[in-house]
């Protein structure tokens, strides 16, 4: 059986059956939960399939190619999936808990699986105008989660996100339309083979509008104020798979673009590629350091960590892209740690901001064990997970005599462990600034604490043991680049 | 006709341009659709203008003539549906802005990101 497009319809009948499901809230949590262990389990076997067979394919309708729709599963799309479906069961699973869970509301499990389907649906495709769509279907359903509160705030972040995402989506529709008048392909195999035989010059804006799209999607430098402007409204389980997931996309689909489609590579692009990454690290890391809560800081450093990615891929080789996914990967699991984490420093201190908490360390051990670990990997302290992503760019930037790219890549570094000590000192080793302050009494804490397990488990797994995950970063980059591995 | 679409389409992007830099919400909102209104017509122009033939293959031929692309209107048509939601979800989260904020000076509206108290750190969040 052909399981390619079971990653988009799972999300999307369970986000039906949940919407059908709502006059019972406790039906409508079961549905939930049993459609994200579903589409775990089904991208569990998609990916033993892609491991065995290689990339798998679907034609919407049988139509010859390239006129049909394609959806192809390799190596990238499944392991983004794979994330995608593990991220989604530990925020319906948060849900169970009182840490900061977002409000119940009929809408919301409805909304976390169309997102979930968006974002599936956007790693898997290979049709152009079918990115856009899932571009907005996940958009969409963002934009849903993102008002459900109703408060002035959340509006107020709502409409910041919609206007930056909606110009980035009209640029997105502005290339695809002009791509497709010179080529006309919207197949990404057929589009990449036939913009080879296109004058360059023509192809060369298009390419860069393509890419502008994209970066608008990632919150690059210069487009990314609607990150760091929206995630901190968001409740808890939401903002963890907003972290995991929305920046993704763009990544994903610009990797794809550059490494697999327009070959041979676009080496003017790419230049102006790594010192957006330059910025977007700088900008993103200095921007972190300013802010005192924790929600805003991480979203600030999601800005720099996008950055990380950006200089992969910019470098343009196999080692590059291989380097950018893995950090990818890492960073999708870390970062959503990282913001589990603060929910709970949440529930447990009372307030998201710094200088409010302290005391953590004396009060709850485990906890500040657990973010220690996520933060030292995010910094790339070996033997975390972070520090085999960054070594990976780093070594390739050197051996690409890139040495400006390389030095910064490790300053940031530097700069992002002082807003991560800076987390650590206030929330946990400074005693709370309320001398009358206790910890709230017989809290819900048992499905978090699950959720935040399972990833701190996975960062050290791919952390001490990243022979597999090296391994398969470096033939899926192998297979995107239609190379032999 | 080419020409006139061309004129149509700059137009309508400029307009969308203007509206959308306003600092009026509404007008900020009116403006954004117009622009994706502007890419809706350049994507239907991606096809080929001009010609009232059927999209039919002529028995014993291989290719389409001088008809026009098909697929460039049928991708406009879901572009057009998106967008439409896109501008009654705008309009309906604008208007609720408008009334809880009490202003609808873009530049006023700051809920989401306060401007600092003290010089050198930035306002406490509200926990909500």
């Amino acid at each position: 059986m052909n399981l390619v497009v079971a990653p988009l319809l799972i999300p999307l009948a369970t986000a039906f059956l949940c919407a059908l499901a709502q006059p019972s809230p406790r039906l409508q949590r079961v549905l939930s939960l049993g459609g994200a262990l579903t589409l775990l389990i089904c991208a569990t076997v998609l990916l033993q399939q892609v491991l065995i067979h290689g990339a798998v394919s679907m034609t919407a309708g049988n139509w010859p190619q390239p006129f049909g729709i394609q959806f192809t599963a390799d190596r990238l799309g499944v392991a983004l999936v794979l994330v995608a479906a593990l991220m989604v069961t530990i925020a319906v699973l948060w849900q169970e808990s009182d840490v900061d869970a977002a409000p119940s509301s009929p809408a919301l499990h409805p909304l976390l699986h169309g997102l979930v389907a968006g974002a599936n649906g956007a790693f898997l495709t290979a049709d152009l105008f079918n990115l856009y769509v899932w571009f907005e279907v996940a958009l969409i359903c963002s934009l849903g989660l993102l008002a459900q509160g109703g408060a002035l705030r959340q509006l107020d972040a709502t409409l910041k996100y919609f206007a930056l995402n909606l110009v980035g989506t009209l640029l997105l529709l502005t290339a695809i339309a002009l791509l497709y008048a010179a080529t006309g392909h919207l197949n990404l195999v057929a589009l990449g083979d036939a913009a080879a035989r296109q004058d360059p010059a023509i192809m060369l804006p298009l390419i860069g509008l393509l890419l502008v799209a994209f970066l608008v999607k990632a919150a690059a430098f210069p487009f990314f104020a609607w990150l760091p402007a929206s995630y901190h409204t968001l409740p808890g389980p939401v903002l963890a798979l907003f972290s995991a997931l929305l920046s993704k996309i763009g990544i994903c689909a610009l990797i794809r673009i550059l490494a697999g489609v327009f070959q041979p590579g676009q080496a003017l692009l790419c230049d102006l590629l790594g010192w957006i990454a330059l910025l977007s690290m700088v900008t993103g890391v200095l921007g972190a350091a300013y802010h005192w809560d924790m929600r805003r800081i991480l979203a600030f450093h999601s800005v720099s960590q996008v950055g990380y990615m950006l200089l992969a891929i910019a470098l343009a080789s196999r080692a590059g892209d291989a380097a950018a996914i893995f950090f990818a990967l890492h960073h999708s699991l870390v970062k959503a740690g990282l913001f589990l984490t603060a929910a709970m420093i949440f529930r447990h201190a009372g307030h998201y901001d710094l200088r409010r908490v302290g005391g953590l360390y004396a009060a709850r051990p485990g906890l500040a064990a657990m973010f220690l670990l996520l933060a030292l990997s995010l910094v790339g302290i070996p033997p975390l997970s972070g520090f085999w992503g960054k070594y990976l760019i780093v070594r390739e930037s050197l051996l690409q005599g890139e040495y400006l790219w390389a030095v910064t890549a490790l300053g940031v570094g530097a700069l992002t462990l002082y807003s991560m000590m800076k987390i650590w000192f206030e929330a946990f080793w400074k005693p709370h600034p309320d001398k009358s302050w206790q910890l709230p009494a017989r809290p819900r804490l048992k499905p978090a604490y699950i959720g935040l397990g399972a990833l701190v488990l996975v960062t050290l797994w791919m952390g001490l043991y990243p022979e597999p995950i090296l391994g398969f970063v470096i033939d899926a980059a192998a297979m995107l680049r239609g190379e032999t591995p | 006709m080419i020409w006139a679409v061309a004129l149509a389409l700059g137009t309508v992007i400029a307009a969308g341009t203007y509206l959308a830099l306003s600092r009026d919400l509404l007008r900020c909102l009116i403006g954004l659709a117009l622009l994706g209104n502007g890419i809706n017509l350049l994507l239907f122009s991606s096809g080929r203008l001009g010609s009232n033939a059927p999209p039919v293959i002529a028995a014993g031929e291989t290719t389409l003539g001088s008809a026009a692309n098909p697929l460039p209107q049928a991708l406009v048509l879901t572009a057009i549906v998106i967008s439409f939601a896109l501008l009654c979800y705008s309009l309906v989260l604008g208007v609720r802005l408008i009334k809880l904020a009490g202003s609808d000076d873009v530049s006023r509206l700051r809920a989401a990101e306060p401007p600092a108290t003290e010089s050198d750190k930035p306002a406490l969040e509200e926990t909500a």
